[in-house]
């Protein structure tokens, strides 16, 4: 009977008329069968995967998290940075390119930038004490009727506490230090649309409050428990509905279970020569659900869209029933487009179930670059320009010298002397040559998508605008590298939790005008920030400008500091990331562009009084 | 009933506030830094060797150096500048070429073309006039040491009192010798008119401003963007005069807010991150231009500036005018100053190019600020033995014991001392010869006759009635600049004492309502920091308790006996401002006409008081200063007494009928 199911959530539909077949295979098979739709006999639309077993993943993660991912940090277990034994920074695993390589000067930047030594270390706790996690408070009437649904659940401490949390800093300093006060009692695994309307359903029978989880990637404090909540706590975990339903390549546009990772689903859409081409920064481990939560944005944007630009249809489970359009339609002009207050609603209006999103054949050609400029002021200038040309590439990214500085501390050991030989003389045309400061001049990365023959054009129209700007072209390779970064660049961040330094990112939209304005402002504000809380290293404070619109750009920040000699580090570091925001606000800044959150202390000052 | 309750609880709140005021008050008045005199080094080493000295001074981290021109052409093609023009141009039908050369033409007049030639010039020739003029030129060196600090860090503005030309010139002179960025200077556009002098002033690092511009929007738009950009430059300090112009009293004038709105612009619109603003207090044992201020103060106008007028002055040079003392206070940082202030932000939501009325809330904030600058500088203005005897003799007209004078002097001193005057008596010599050397340093104002100080009005003798109470007046107003610099230190304790004279009751609600009222009479008369009349009474009630001249209780306020010396005294001191404001509404209520322009009204009230002195009927000789009478006067257009119209090139004045002051009417009718 779970035989086709199995297919199915394994392997995704090949196209759909197979994806049909299948489907009147698996309901004729659930029809009069025992366990079905419960007890009030065949619901009208069956579920497509009820049998899919617990053990082998059915998508790149499993039901048992903890099996590949970090419990107290970010990633895959195998992937980390490590100090060797010859103390030399490295990267494990095989997963990512600089996996296994070694960073001859990346030890040297941390101690220069943070005053981290590697003899002071603070370790995390090794593994998570069972004893220490909060009881699972759950009614036996709840447990009957759930047990009836022959929904998945678990009662089990690790995957309660794996599920208590995003990845905000002090929600991972807790798992390192201590543990959270309140955490779900109980988890569930809906494998389909029809198991959430009855999970949903039961929670409103039992008064049960529920919080959705896809791939637990939250920055904006989204998964946490509040502590005074006496109510039974689901967390319903959307990973196994990960299917795709159907792709449909008159319209271009396929049909997606929200709980599908995005790394899934590029690589099973690409089995049939689709992408979405979403792309946000955790795609590897974050859901397809959530970015509609969270109003995602991608790295390509600009040929792909932001989320709102993809999704022609959501269907939404809410407490009061579903909610979603009547039609896949490109444009709608009745009413406020609901839409709209489902993205960005970060799970507190109901749980998303199904995704219609628009897909695009893969492209024939990529290419990576990248452009010095002799300062950061010249670079932004170049950005707005291509902006206002409407020329942006897939993605175009501008660093700061800080940033440039800590990029090249992660370049791994180069593998011949030609290479080394070559990078110096490269170096020396930059610095000497051209009269570059390397403690000044910063570096735009570009990604290029498309026909072989748009994209060099396109190039060639981008590198001419950045010449204009005092701009030099720095080649494929530091382009390619400043990508790769942007995956890896979440595990150091437990690196430096080993060495007391902690860390953060934050981002924001802003007008062009301001864009020099706000990054120059925040980044003080930050290093003074620091100072006046007693912090006794310098900050490492940084951004990048990372989109460019019409109208303005979305600027990235990261901030970090050697915490040593402080009490409370996170307590100090909100204090300080609260100031930033401030700041960011008071620059003509947004909270948020992509991250979402719950700001209301902010609020009045954000949307007027009124609201 | 229930009303007086709520205010004695009120005032039970206070008390404990109180507590907490005196507290930092003390704190303060230790934390003053030590003199040091930068004369003493230029005395026994070359001048032209100073002058020609290694000039690498400390400058803003992010400068990106230019040239004066260059400030120009970024000037003129800002966008705030071009919209303007662009907007002219569109509402006059005129062509934007025209305007934009007229807005060069404007840039030109304005700009400053600093250079360090003439920077070497003004230092020689600087450093032998200060020496021939001053004994000492003392500064506090920590004070210098934290402006090197501050001006590497964000932009700075100086902020310095303004008693005499040699202010700004000694302020450049200073930063030259302690190798400091030099200021750029906002200055009058009559300057312009000295020949070679001006020009000179020019490549020195002054720029010019008209005296009014209020309607000529392209002049504002070009001034402004002008400031803010050397600001954002972070190019130079700025420095200018909140007083907007030289105080004629030595008593700080009422701030101007234009400049100062325009330099805290960049902050609020955060294209800077930070403002420094620095309050300097300079003060003169004996001012420069004393005799000129006292003729202008009696409606003889002031000489035009000009070169030759320069040069016919040069024989002061031979003349001695004591020690100056710069007190450079601690940068006050804007950013701090603004949080938790300015919330909303209010310059998002517009193009920051485009010119925007600040809103209330800036407004008020900017008044603040200027305020809380001038009493900073009001704070750390260094008071001499001199201005004790100035006061002391005023009240002891027509002549006063020596003996007497000293042993007054010396409690005056300590009284100061008390109320937080930062009193710097020279050497720590004794009290007979400090006062002596006041005496020699003064000679033109006071001597010695007979074992009696007596006022030197030589030539008041003989003569005509009229010009015996001319000369008279000339010496008391002179006299009266030394003793106003104690005013503002005194004014608190001393409007309370006059308050409690006057409401002949011990009830504190009483004596604070009328407190309240003779501070709103004053505003424009001496510096209150707007809106904390309760906070100033409490500071007044505290300082008079310190030097046991009251006590008080939880409801009332008791004079005490011994402390009739004080009571007595600090009415005295502020007698002259209280009868030459009842004259002056004298004036208004019985001479005056229904309307009147300013100019009517001084020559008004200023024969008005003359025929009284001839008569003998009042000794109130400072009321002929049309520095009171102005004062009293923009008083009366604030409480609602006088209503100023607009009537084009002049202000016409009117009388409100049946203007009754709302707050206190029994009191108004006191006075």
């Amino acid at each position: 009977m779970a035989a086709p199911a199995e297919e199915a959530a394994g392997s995704g539909p090949g196209s759909p008329s197979s994806a049909r077949r299948r489907l009147s295979i698996i309901s004729g098979h659930l029809r009069g069968s025992p366990w079905a739709p419960g007890r009030e006999g065949p619901s009208p639309s069956p579920c497509k995967a009820r049998g899919a077993p617990a053990g082998p993943a059915s998508g790149s993660i499993p039901k048992k998290r903890q099996e590949l991912l970090k419990w107290n940090g970010w990633g895959y277990n195998d992937s980390k940075f490590i100090f060797n034994k010859k103390g030399q920074a490295e990267f494990t695993g095989r997963r990512y390119r600089l996996g296994g390589m070694v960073l001859p000067t990346f030890k040297e930047w941390i101690e220069k930038t943070f005053g981290a030594s590697l003899e002071h270390k603070s370790t995390s706790r090794a593994s998570l004490n069972v004893n220490d996690v909060p009881p699972s408070i759950i009614s036996e009437e709840f447990l009957q009727d759930l047990i009836a649904t022959k929904i998945s659940y678990s009662q089990d401490a690790e995957d309660r506490v794996f599920r208590a949390h995003g990845h905000c800093l002090h929600e991972i300093f807790a798992l390192r230090e201590g543990i959270f006060r309140r955490i779900p009692d109980i988890v569930v695994w809906p494998v389909c649309h029809e198991d959430v309307v009855k999970i949903v359903e039961l929670a409103c029978k039992h008064s049960l409050c529920i919080i959705p989880f896809g791939g637990g990637t939250s920055v904006s404090s989204a998964l946490e428990c509040p502590e005074e909540e006496k109510r039974t706590i689901v967390s319903l975990d959307t990973s196994q509905m990960n299917r795709i339903l159907w792709i449909d390549e008159k319209n271009l546009t396929a049909c997606v279970e929200a709980g599908i990772v995005g790394q899934d689903l590029e690589k099973q859409l690409a089995e049939s020569g689709f992408c979405t081409g979403h792309e946000p920064d955790s795609m590897e481990f974050s859901s397809l659900g959530g970015w509609v939560a969270t109003r995602a944005s991608g790295m390509k944007k600009n040929i792909y869209g932001n989320i709102e630009d993809l999704v022609i249809h959501i269907k939404m489970v809410t407490p009061r029933g579903i909610v979603e359009k009547n039609c896949q339609v490109p444009r709608m002009s009745t009413g406020p487009d609901i839409h709209h207050f489902i993205m960005g609603s970060e799970g507190t209006l109901g749980v998303v179930t199904e995704v219609t999103v628009k897909i695009r054949p893969v492209p024939e050609y990529q290419k990576y670059g990248s452009v010095v400029f002799p300062n950061f002021e010249r670079g932004v200038a170049c950005l707005r320009e291509v902006a206002k040309q409407r020329c942006a590439p897939a993605s175009i990214r501008l660093v700061d010298n800080a940033q440039f500085q800590f990029g090249h501390a992660l370049k791994p050991q180069v593998a011949s002397i030609f290479t080394s030989f070559l990078d110096g003389l490269k170096k020396f045309y930059i610095t000497k040559f051209k009269g570059f400061d390397p403690n000044i001049l910063c570096v735009a990365t570009l990604l290029f998508e498309g026909d072989r023959e748009k994209v060099l054009q396109h190039e060639k129209q981008v590198y001419d605008i950045a010449t204009k700007f005092g701009g030099l072209a720095a080649g494929e390779d530091n382009g390619q590298r400043g990508y790769m970064l942007t995956f890896v660049i979440a595990y150091l961040r437990d690196l430096g939790l080993d060495y007391y330094v902690i860390g953060e990112s934050f981002e924001t939209s802003v007008p062009w005008d301001r864009v020099l304005d706000l990054c120059r402002n925040v980044k003080e504000r930050i290093v003074r920030e620091c100072k006046e809380k007693g912090v006794q290293f310098a900050p490492f404070s940084t951004c990048r400008v990372t989109q460019t619109y019409d109208a303005g750009a979305c600027v990235y920040f990261y901030f970090a500091f050697n915490y040593r000699g402080i009490s409370d580090p996170i307590h100090v570091y909100e204090q300080i990331e609260r100031a930033a925001r401030e700041e960011i606000l008071a620059n003509g800044g947004s909270l948020s562009h992509h991250h979402g959150g719950n700001f209301s202390p902010f609020l009045p000052d954000l949307q007027g009084k009124c609201l | 009933m229930n009303h007086m309750y709520l205010a004695g609880n009120c005032f039970l709140f206070l008390s404990h506030s109180l507590f907490v005021y005196s507290q930092q008050k003390e704190l303060m008045s230790k934390k003053r830094d030590e003199f040091e005199d930068i004369l003493e080094e230029r005395r026994v080493s070359s001048d032209l060797r100073y002058a020609m000295k290694c000039y690498a001074p400390v400058i803003y981290k992010g400068l990106s150096p230019c040239k004066p021109n260059a400030i120009k052409s970024a000037v003129l093609q800002s966008e705030q500048v071009q919209y303007v023009i662009k907007q002219l141009a569109k509402e006059t039908g005129e062509s934007p070429d025209i305007i934009q050369e007229e807005a060069m033409e404007i840039l030109d007049e304005m700009g400053h073309s600093m250079q360090l030639g003439a920077v070497r010039f003004f230092a020689f020739t600087l450093s032998k006039i200060f020496k021939r003029l001053f004994q000492r030129v003392c500064v506090n060196e920590e004070g210098m040491q934290r402006l090197q600090q501050a001006i590497q860090e964000h932009p700075v503005v100086l902020l310095p009192s303004h008693r005499s030309y040699i202010d700004f010139l000694m302020l450049s002179y200073l930063l030259y010798t302690y190798d400091l960025a030099l200021p750029v200077i906002a200055a009058g556009i009559d300057f312009l008119g000295m020949k070679i002098v001006g020009e000179l002033l020019r490549r020195a690092g002054a720029f010019f401003m008209r005296r009014s511009f209020g309607g000529n929007r392209l002049y504002w738009a070009v001034f402004a963007e002008y400031v803010k950009t050397m600001l954002r430059n972070g190019y130079a300090p700025i420095e200018f005069f909140l007083e907007g112009t030289r105080s004629r009293t030595a008593k700080t004038l009422t701030p101007k807010f234009g400049l100062l709105s325009i330099v805290m612009e960049p902050f609020f619109k955060r294209e800077v991150f930070d403002t420094y603003l620095v309050p300097i207090s300079i003060s003169y044992e004996r001012i420069l231009e004393e005799s000129l201020y006292a003729y202008e103060l009696l409606g003889v106008p002031k000489p035009k500036e000009s070169t030759s007028g320069l040069l016919k002055a040069r024989r002061i040079l031979s003349d001695n005018f004591g020690t100056i003392h710069i007190y450079v206070g601690q940068p006050v940082s804007l950013r701090t100053l603004a949080s938790g202030r300015i919330n909303r932000c209010p310059y998002n939501l517009v193009p920051r190019h485009l010119p925007q009325k600040p809103s209330d809330d800036i407004q008020e904030f900017v008044s603040d600020v200027a305020y809380k600058m001038e009493l900073l500088q009001i704070e750390n203005m260094v008071l001499r033995p001199w201005v004790l005897v100035a006061a002391v003799l005023l009240q002891n007209l027509p002549a006063v014991d020596f003996e007497l004078l000293i042993e007054k002097t010396l409690w005056l001193k300590g009284l100061t001392q008390t109320f937080g005057g930062f009193i710097e008596w020279p050497d720590n010599l004794c009290a007979k010869k400090a006062i002596t050397s006041g005496l020699a340093l003064h000679s033109n104002i006071a001597r010695l006759v007979d074992g009696h100080v007596v006022l030197n009005d030589k030539g008041a003798e003989d003569g005509a009635v009229g010009e015996i109470i001319f000369k008279r007046a000339l010496a008391v107003l002179m006299c009266g600049t030394y003793r106003n610099q104690l005013l503002n230190v005194f004014v608190r304790p001393s409007l309370v004492v006059v308050a409690l004279q006057m409401t002949r009751s011990f009830r504190k609600e009483e004596v604070y309502s009328c407190f309240s009222f003779l501070r709103d009479v004053f505003s424009d008369e001496f510096i209150f920091f707007p809106g904390i009349s309760l906070k100033d009474f409490e500071e007044g009630c505290f300082l008079l308790t310190k030097c046991g001249a009251i006590q008080t209780t939880q409801q009332e306020i008791y004079p005490t006996d011994k402390g009739s010396v004080v009571i007595s005294f600090l009415s005295a001191m502020f007698r002259p401002f209280m009868e030459g404001y009842q004259l002056i509404f004298r004036y208004l209520s019985k001479e005056a006409k229904e309307t009147f322009t300013e100019k009517q009204f001084i020559s008004g009230v200023r024969n008005f008081v003359f025929q009284l002195l001839e008569k003998g009927n009042t000794q109130c000789y400072e009321a002929l200063s049309s520095d009171i009478q102005k004062n009293a006067l923009a008083a009366l257009v604030q409480l609602g007494a006088v209503k100023k119209k607009k009537i084009p090139c002049v202000d016409l004045l009117e009388i409100v009928n049946d203007s009754r002051i709302p707050v206190q009417k029994p009191v108004a009718a006191r006075l």
